[in-house]
This record gives structure tokens, C-alpha cells and sequence, in this order.
């Protein structure tokens, strides 16, 4: 029970870290983009080439995942995601949609689609005894790991956010681009600096969970659902929305997995739409915004 | 009669150029018997076309999960097919019903919220529909579909064959019928006031007409064309298959939509036509890659403009957004 709990927890932190890149992108700047999952498959292949290629150890790999999804996101903003900004939600639907097909495929042909295998280092490997499942035990240090570097990142982001210069810039270039840009606040920068440290954590969620959630071509599909029911269940607009919304939804899956395995994701979905009717704006967002 | 009724009315009458297409439309199945398997199938997709474009294009509401409808449909005309008659038009009846008691259903989701939580909602539906599926696999056959499903002659005397020649004309006939019928739709009081209602909500209540009301409305008959394209896919194949809920499925139907532009009933066909064609060329020189060009031709559309394709003369203005 316990260690379902823990697990849960794990998943849900994950969760968070990866959806939180598209909870910015979309509370902050009103951009639907279902082409999140496909940063952080990115970060997860960065992990497995540096890994398996370059022979780089796994916690050197982390970062470098963060810095190459973040690079590719700020290009991509800079060409092809800025034009999309002011278009209709169903636009940027699509427009998202069709890169994320876009990746699945070219992932498939450059790198096959089996999935990648990951060779965690010894120490994230011990095993702590609690609990009575059966192979959930031996990842105890790995989930642990993420656990806690998942919460040193949401303490970091929510002090970037409340704290500095940069994040009351941003805050107010997202509820008035316009004023603020008569301010003086470099409101393209602000957003560019922005989606590309949103696809940096993408990435880095990814390179993270790589052994939980698996490296393969069709992650994007297959996790896209996970994220945007953390965004649209959690809200947009702060961030402990989406780590509440991240944790009961990863609690939430675990547990229905296992006790009910036939069930599958039917008890999220069943949740979500339950509480989307209930709060539309999802459970912890500011009344009345737009 | 005014002005402006002409201008209300004008864009109901019948062009000479949409009964040349109609017509050349029914003369595929007549003269190249050989492609009646491509023409059965794309029919069934503009049909489901039709009925997105019909909430999407024509009221606004963006939908995800518009599998939901047409896998209830397929199920359902396919098990009614199995175990109850083996009557096309009835089963047709019994797949459109479905779909129009789900739309029914489901309609109250929609009516509120954003458009975010509108994607997240209809994406939700489908997604339990296909867990459901799943789980229930005595009924439903599971991930290996449900099979044996044998379908007795149209109107009694046209056996369904393997060359797909009857099955061609059946879903043709369908989708003119839905056709003709939203054609008369969306060009009435009622159909006015839905694109009405996609402009400017605030306005149309202000006026006094009910937007909850025609929303659920809308949203119910959609839902039954959709339910009616599953229908005929199960009846002309014989099969039904978790597939029919996939998400993928949500998805090329709105790629077909938007090939062909929302907001206009040949939209629905002409993407359809587009989508099966584009699928057929890619496929046949690389048939595992395929899912990239179609995502680059998306992106490649949306930043060009959905409304701009197809005039190039717009091409080298500036955009308004």
C-alpha cells in the first residue's frame, strides 16, 4: 500500500515536471500546444544516445537533456511556433498536432521503433524493503531520486516565478502583452526565454523517467493525454495546480493499475471529465480570467 | 422581397457547378467498378467529415473525440446486425440512434467551459468508450474486434459483395441524403443562428435565442451522422474493431475537415477526397512514414493560413490573423 502510495507520488512528480513546460505555454500564453510530448521525447532519446554512445554517466545526461530540448524549443519558437501565437485554438491544434506526427515519424526512422533501454547507474538501484509488491521494490532509490529532485525544481521555478525580475516581467507580459510591451519589457524575449525553459523541463522530465515511462517514437501519443489532463484539470495559472492536479493523477493511475488492471486508464478519464464538469476551469484556477 | 433577404438566400440556391460535382460523383461507382472500395470508403469518411464540420465549421465547438460517436455507431449496428437482424437500413437506424442518444448525452459537457476544456472533455468521452470497449470483450470482441458479422441484402434483393460495388452505392446514397439534409440546414433560420452563435455567443443571447439549447441540438445530430458513418463502415466491412474509437481516427477526420475547409458543406467531401487520395500517394512510396508528411503538410497549412490556401492571389498579403 505503502509503496503504491510512494510510487504513485514518483509518477505524479514526473507527471508534473513534464506537463509543467505546457501549463506555461498554455495559461501563459493562451498557446494550445499538443506538440509538448514530443520535447520530452526528445530529452529521453538525448539521455539513451549520450548514454549508450558517448558513454556520458547518467547524471551528466540530465542537464544536457534540459540544455538540447530547451536549444530546439527556443529554434522552434523563433521560426515556426511565434506566427501561431494570435491564431484560433483549433489552428494551433493542428498545427501541433501535425509536428507531433512529425516527430513520431522521423524518431521511427532514425531511430527504430523499439524501445530504448537505459542502464540507471548501481546507486539508483538498491532497493529499500517496505511494502509487499513484487518488482515495484527494486526501484525504490531511482523513484526517490526523482522524487526529490522534482520538488527542489518546483521550489526553484515557483521562487523564479514569485521572486524575480524575470518572472513578474513575465507574469505581466501574460496578462497584457501589449502594456507590457509599452513598458519596456522585451515581451518576445520574455516568451522565447519561456517556451524554451519549458521544453528544457519537458526534456529533462523525460530524460528523467526514461525507465519509468520508457523511451520509444510513439511517447508523444501516448503521454499527451497524461499532460494536458494535469493542465486542464490543475488550471493554468499557478503552479500548484498542476502539481496537485500531477500527483492525484499519478496516484490516482498507479493505484488503478493495479488493483483493477482491467480498468486501465478508465478511472482517470472518468475522473477527469467529472471534474472538468464540475469546475471547467479547472480545480485551482482564478475565477473570471478572460 | 429586400435586399437582405436576397443576400440571406443566396447562398442556399443550387449551384450549376455542385450538381456537376454531385454527378460526377455518383458516376465513379458506376463507370470505374473497380474503385468502388476507395469510393465506399471515402464516402463513409465525408460523411463523418460532414458531421464534425456541421459542430466544428459551422458552430464552433472544437472536438477532439468525435470518434466517440462513430465507434458507438459501428458497435452498434454491427452487434444489432449479429444478434438482433441482419437488416442494413435497420441496423443504419440503430447505429445512427446511438450516436444521436450519446451526442444527447454527452451534450451537457460541452456547453460549458473553454475551448481547452472542450478538447479535454470530448477527448475523455471517446477515451472511456474505448476502455469500456476493452473491458467488455465478451460483447465487444476486445483488441481482436468483433467478428461474424454478416449483413443480409439491401432493401431485400442487393447482396452486399466483394468488390464493394452495392456497399459504394449504399454509403453514397447515405452521404447525399445527409447532405441534402444539412444543405436545407444550415441555410435555414436555424443554421443561420448556430453560425451566429460561432461569432459571438454574448450576442446571439442577447437577442433572445437559446444557446444551450441549440448547442445540444446541434451537437445531437452531428453526433447521429457520425453515428451513421460508423454504422456504414461496420455494415460494409463486416467488422467493428476497438479501432473505431481510436484517437487517431478524432484526428484525420478533423485533418480531412480542414483539407477541405470547415464552414462549408463540401468542405467535408472535398477533404475527404483529398485526405484518402493524399493517403493512398504517400503510402505508396513510404507507407511506414507516412504520418511525417501529413504532419508537415499541417504545419505547413496552418502557417500559411487555412483560409488562404486555396487563394493564392492572398498568398503575398499580409496576414490579419
Amino acid at each position: 500500500m505503502l509503496t503504491l502510495l510512494f510510487d504513485g507520488i514518483a509518477y505524479g512528480m514526473l507527471l508534473f515536471i513534464l506537463a509543467l513546460g505546457l501549463a506555461v505555454t498554455m495559461g501563459l500564453m493562451n498557446f494550445i500546444n499538443l506538440a509538448h510530448g514530443a520535447f520530452a521525447m526528445a530529452g529521453g532519446y538525448i539521455l539513451v544516445l549520450l548514454m549508450q554512445k558517448a558513454g556520458w554517466p547518467f547524471l551528466a545526461c540530465l542537464p544536457a537533456a534540459f540544455v538540447g530540448t530547451a536549444l530546439i524549443g527556443a529554434l522552434l519558437e523563433r521560426t515556426i511556433y511565434r506566427p501561431m501565437y494570435g491564431r484560433p485554438h483549433l489552428d494551433q491544434v493542428l498545427f501541433s498536432i501535425g509536428l507531433t506526427f512529425m516527430a513520431v515519424a522521423a524518431v521511427d526512422y532514425a531511430m527504430g521503433s523499439s524501445q530504448q533501454n537505459v542502464q540507471l547507474p548501481d546507486w539508483l538501484r538498491q532497493r529499500f524493503e517496505f511494502g509487499t509488491g513484487a518488482w515495484m521494490l527494486g526501484m525504490g532509490a531511482y523513484r526517490l531520486f526523482i522524487v526529490v529532485s522534482c520538488v527542489l525544481l518546483a521550489l526553484g521555478l515557483q521562487a523564479v516565478l514569485g521572486r524575480t525580475r524575470f518572472g513578474s516581467r513575465l507574469r505581466a507580459a501574460v496578462d497584457d502583452p501589449r502594456v507590457a510591451a509599452g513598458l519596456g519589457i522585451p515581451v518576445d524575449r520574455v516568451f522565447l526565454l519561456t517556451f524554451a525553459v519549458g521544453s528544457g523541463l519537458a526534456g529533462l522530465g523525460g530524460a528523467l523517467g526514461a525507465d519509468i515511462l520508457g523511451v520509444e517514437p510513439t511517447f508523444p501519443l501516448k503521454f499527451m493525454v497524461y499532460f494536458l489532463i494535469v493542465c486542464a484539470v490543475g488550471g493554468t495559472s499557478s503552479i500548484t495546480g498542476p502539481l496537485l492536479a500531477a500527483l492525484v493523477l499519478g496516484i490516482a493511475d498507479v493505484m488503478g493499475k493495479y488493483y483493477v488492471p482491467k480498468l486501465g486508464a478508465f478511472i482517470v478519464y472518468v475522473l477527469m471529465i467529472a471534474i472538468l464538469l464540475w469546475r471547467p476551469q479547472g480545480l485551482f484556477s482564478r475565477e473570471g480570467k478572460r | 422581397m429586400n435586399d437582405a433577404a436576397k443576400a440571406l438566400l443566396a447562398p442556399a440556391k443550387w449551384r450549376p457547378w455542385e450538381i456537376a460535382l454531385w454527378a460526377a460523383i455518383w458516376a465513379v461507382p458506376v463507370f470505374l467498378g473497380q474503385h468502388a472500395a476507395l469510393v465506399n470508403e471515402i464516402a463513409i469518411l465525408a460523411l463523418f467529415a460532414l458531421s464534425l464540420d456541421l459542430i466544428l465549421g459551422y458552430t464552433g465547438i472544437v472536438s477532439l473525440g468525435h470518434a466517440a460517436f462513430f465507434g458507438v455507431g459501428a458497435y452498434g449496428a454491427a452487434l444489432f446486425a449479429k444478434h438482433v437482424m441482419p437488416d442494413p437500413l435497420l441496423g443504419l437506424a440503430v447505429g445512427t440512434a446511438l450516436g444521436a442518444v450519446l451526442g444527447l448525452l454527452t451534450s451537457p459537457m460541452i456547453v460549458r467551459g473553454t475551448d481547452l476544456t472542450r478538447l479535454m472533455v470530448t477527448m475523455g468521452v471517446a477515451l472511456v468508450l474505448l476502455e469500456l470497449a476493452n473491458k467488455f470483450d465478451g460483447l465487444t470482441g476486445g483488441a481482436d474486434g468483433l467478428q461474424g458479422v454478416v449483413m443480409g441484402p439491401l432493401l431485400g434483393q442487393f447482396e452486399f459483395d466483394l468488390g464493394a460495388r452495392v456497399a459504394s452505392f449504399y454509403s453514397l446514397s447515405c452521404l447525399f441524403v445527409a447532405f441534402l439534409l444539412l444543405r436545407r440546414l444550415v441555410h435555414s433560420p436555424l443554421g443561420i443562428s448556430l453560425q451566429a452563435l460561432r461569432d459571438n455567443r454574448l450576442r446571439v443571447s442577447a437577442i433572445g435565442l437559446s444557446v444551450p439549447a441549440r448547442l445540444a441540438g446541434v451537437y445531437t445530430l452531428a453526433a447521429a451522422l457520425a453515428g451513421a458513418a460508423g454504422a456504414l463502415l461496420a455494415q460494409t466491412t463486416g467488422f467493428a474493431s476497438l479501432d473505431v474509437f481510436d484517437f487517431h481516427r478524432s484526428a484525420d477526420v478533423m485533418l480531412a475537415l480542414v483539407i477541405g475547409g470547415a464552414g462549408w458543406l463540401w468542405g467535408g467531401l472535398v477533404g475527404a477526397i483529398a485526405f484518402k487520395v493524399l493517403h493512398d500517394v504517400i503510402s505508396a512510396f513510404t507507407a511506414q512514414y507516412w504520418t511525417f508528411w501529413i504532419g508537415l503538410f499541417l504545419v505547413v497549412l496552418m502557417l500559411v493560413g487555412r483560409e488562404r490556401l486555396f487563394r493564392p492571389r492572398q498568398w503575398f498579403k499580409r496576414g490579419g490573423g
